[in-house]
């Protein structure tokens, strides 16, 4: 029988089926962070339990940590005793942590594709809703709350209604300036918020298959962002080239083995989806987001909708996002004066981007009234960057590197941005107060917040683009 | 977990669209490491000026509206997957949340504390606004064993679904780790057979 992607993945992880009931769903790899899981050890205490299989679960320390002179104490009391707590947990409970400190730390998604952890086929989970970028390697990796956590530390399974599946495909050749990231927010800014929801997503088509792993792994990031479970893209010569002799991928014998199971992971050619999306990659231009979900979205150079054509229903909705951004409608955003730049969150912060800022600043420089951050989302892709001299073409430009973590895209640790600013930002949230109380995010690709780095407004990189950077 | 059957309680009525995560509990106020105590924090940017001072024009601050039910507008819950959403409105003191949609992750987290979310459709949403906007004492009904939400004031009533599985953890009062546990041998059968 014909199966897509999705089912080829779940009915090899199913334990056990029966009718009036979730499935049991066998994980194969359980990612966890300080914040989602201190509740979860704690019950395992409390009814008594070990975590089942300690060896498939991987620890990091990336939501509340400092990004300037990380191995110091951490300043903030509650944030220091969550980082300790998760050190304390994982030595009782036998799991591999790679703190403050480690080589391999950095941001929980960012750390498994590029440890060679995430894999083609797997199942992978994560108290964290972006767990859905590891689908960019033909895995099925979704967020959970953390009694869930709980349930894989206690039984490596979790209770899962098999989800409605989707084919998103993208077709054709992507415009000057246009990125990965513009390809997801505009897609949202189609299928609205909620779009998605219910869903497997499967993303394909010319356009998706010409991406990097990194270029997939932004998509597949913020399928959540539309209300999906999950997104995921079949793997093909890219996905294993990208993985082979990453620390802890297969490799002799294994390798092999791996790789003939990893070529059967697409979806059959007649196998039926529940609802099927089709885009032209010639329609996407640079994107932005103008309210506070990441459906509020346009091209850059159009103009914020007015309130009277959005559905009478959310009309008032509309409005008190545009009052919350400070933003009028039936105007364009293009000129706006911004405060700050954020370029990292685990959707747009690999050594790709960093090249892709550092390659567009080179012999420019940021304007007076902004701040910069560039986050890297890990410790090996700030160490990649300083290597490759990327460091010294951030500080020429005025640009910030900071220590790896999840940083402003929520603002748990102290980098927040102030009340009132105005933030572009390569993360995946513009939600009121994301980035700190009463912050305003306008959410772009890291070519285009380096533009408004440059320019110290909401700028179209492709007026830029074509002109040279002056040394 | 506790058990839930049945509930008359009046409303808190909250009619905005696409409530986050981030709104129900920011993530500034994710450091604790038990379950308890979120409440206090319960859309903490909505209730609290920025000096702390209490915003009196928001419903959760108003002494006229309460009860054990939160009424939202479509989308409720979209965002993070934090289950400090879930805990934060059982610590303030619900027992049912009712929007015209739910985001996924939410409703499993509130299904999983058993915070009862109950989808009705956009016309019964706007008649309990409507309701609640002319008497906010006005209250409903709910009824899990039966899977039905009562307007008292209008008597209009509507089926709710549920999954059944969850159903019966709610009414009585188990969870999933529960259920797999007792089917543990499976499990490992399953990992020895890959
Ligand atoms: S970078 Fe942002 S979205 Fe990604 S894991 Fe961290 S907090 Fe979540």
């Amino acid at each position: 029988m014909s199966k897509t992607l999705v089912e080829k993945i779940w009915d090899a992880h199913v334990v056990k089926s029966e009718v009036g009931f979730p499935d049991i769903l066998y994980i194969d790899t359980h990612l966890i962070h300080e914040v989602t899981s201190p509740q979860a050890f704690d019950g395992l205490r409390k009814r008594g339990l070990p975590v089942f299989r300690p060896q498939q679960t991987v620890a990091t320390a990336d939501h509340n940590v400092p990004t300037l002179n990380q191995l110091q104490p951490i300043k903030e009391e509650l944030s220091r005793y969550q980082v300790d707590m998760l050190t304390k947990n994982c030595a009782e409970f036998g799991i591999e942590l790679y703190g403050l400190g480690h080589p391999f730390q950095g941001i929980v998604h960012v750390i498994g594709p590029e440890l060679g952890i995430t894999l083609p086929g797997k199942t992978m989970v994560c108290g964290d809703s972006h767990t859905s970028t590891h689908g960019a390697f033909g895995a099925i990796a979704f967020g959970i709350g953390t009694s869930q956590v709980e349930q894989v530390f206690a039984t490596q399974c979790l209770l899962q209604q098999k989800p409605k599946t989707m084919k998103i495909e993208v077709n054709g050749a992507l415009g000057q300036g246009v990125t990965a990231k513009d390809i997801i927010l505009y897609i949202i800014s189609k299928i609205s918020a909620a779009g998605g929801t219910g869903y497997f997503i499967e993303y394909a088509g010319s356009t998706i298959e010409a991406l990097s792993m990194e270029a997939r792994m932004t998509i597949c990031n913020m399928s959540i962002e539309m209300g999906a479970r999950g997104g995921l893209i079949a793997p093909d010569q890219i996905t294993f080239d990208y993985i082979k002799g990453r620390e802890f991928a297969p490799a002799g014998e294994e390798w092999d083995k791996s790789l003939a199971y990893w070529k059967t992971l697409y979806s059959d050619a007649d196998a039926t989806f529940d609802s099927v999306l089709t885009f032209d990659a010639a329609d996407i231009s640079p994107m932005i987001t103008y309210g506070t979900n990441p459906g509020m979205g346009m091209g850059i150079a159009e103009h914020i909708p007015s309130t009277a054509s959005q559905v009478a229903s959310e009309q008032a909705s509309f409005q008190k996002a545009l009052d919350y951004m400070g933003i009028e409608q039936d105007t364009e955003l293009v000129g706006k004066a911004i405060d700050y730049v954020f370029i990292g969150s685990c959707t747009n912060s690999r050594m790709e981007d960093l090249r892709e800022v550092a390659e567009f600043v080179k012999g420019r420089q940021k304007a007076e009234n902004v701040t910069v951050w560039i986050v890297p989302g890990s410790k090996q892709i700030e160490q990649q960057a300083i290597a490759e001299g990327l460091d010294k073409i951030f500080e020429a430009a005025g640009f910030q590197l900071r220590e790896p973590g999840c940083s402003a895209c929520l603002g748990m640790n102290e980098d927040k941005i102030p009340a009132g600013k105005y933030c572009v930002s390569t993360s995946n949230r513009n939600f009121e107060g994301r980035q700190g109380p009463d912050s305003r995010t306008f959410l772009a690709s890291p070519l285009t917040a380096a533009a408004a780095a440059i320019t110290g407004r909401v700028t179209d990189v492709r007026t830029l683009l074509n002109e040279p950077a002056h040394a | 977990m506790k058990k839930f059957e049945k509930l008359t309680s009046a409303i808190v009525p909250l009619n905005i669209e696409n409530i986050d995560t981030d709104q129900i509990i920011p993530a500034r106020f994710l450091k604790a490491t038990t379950r308890e105590g979120f409440g206090e924090n319960l859309f903490r940017d909505w209730r609290y000026n920025g000096d702390n001072t209490l915003k009196t024009d928001f419903v959760l601050n108003n002494p006229a509206f309460k009860g054990r039910i939160l009424v939202a507008g479509k989308n409720f819950g979209c965002g993070s997957s934090r289950e400090h959403a879930a805990w934060a409105i059982q610590d303030a003191g619900f027992d049912v949340v009712i929007s015209s949609f739910f985001a996924d992750i939410f409703k499993g987290n509130a299904l999983n504390n058993g915070l009862l979310p109950i989808q009705v459709s956009d016309e019964f949403l706007a008649e309990i606004f409507s309701t609640v906007g002319k008497d906010n004492s006005a209250q409903l009904d709910v009824d899990l064993e039966t899977q039905t939400v009562t307007n008292v004031v209008t008597g209009s009533k509507t089926d709710f679904e549920i999954n059944p599985y969850k159903k019966s953890c709610l009414i009585n009062g188990y969870d999933d780790i529960d259920f797999i546990l007792n089917q543990k041998q499976l499990v490992e059968e399953f990992e020895q057979n890959r």
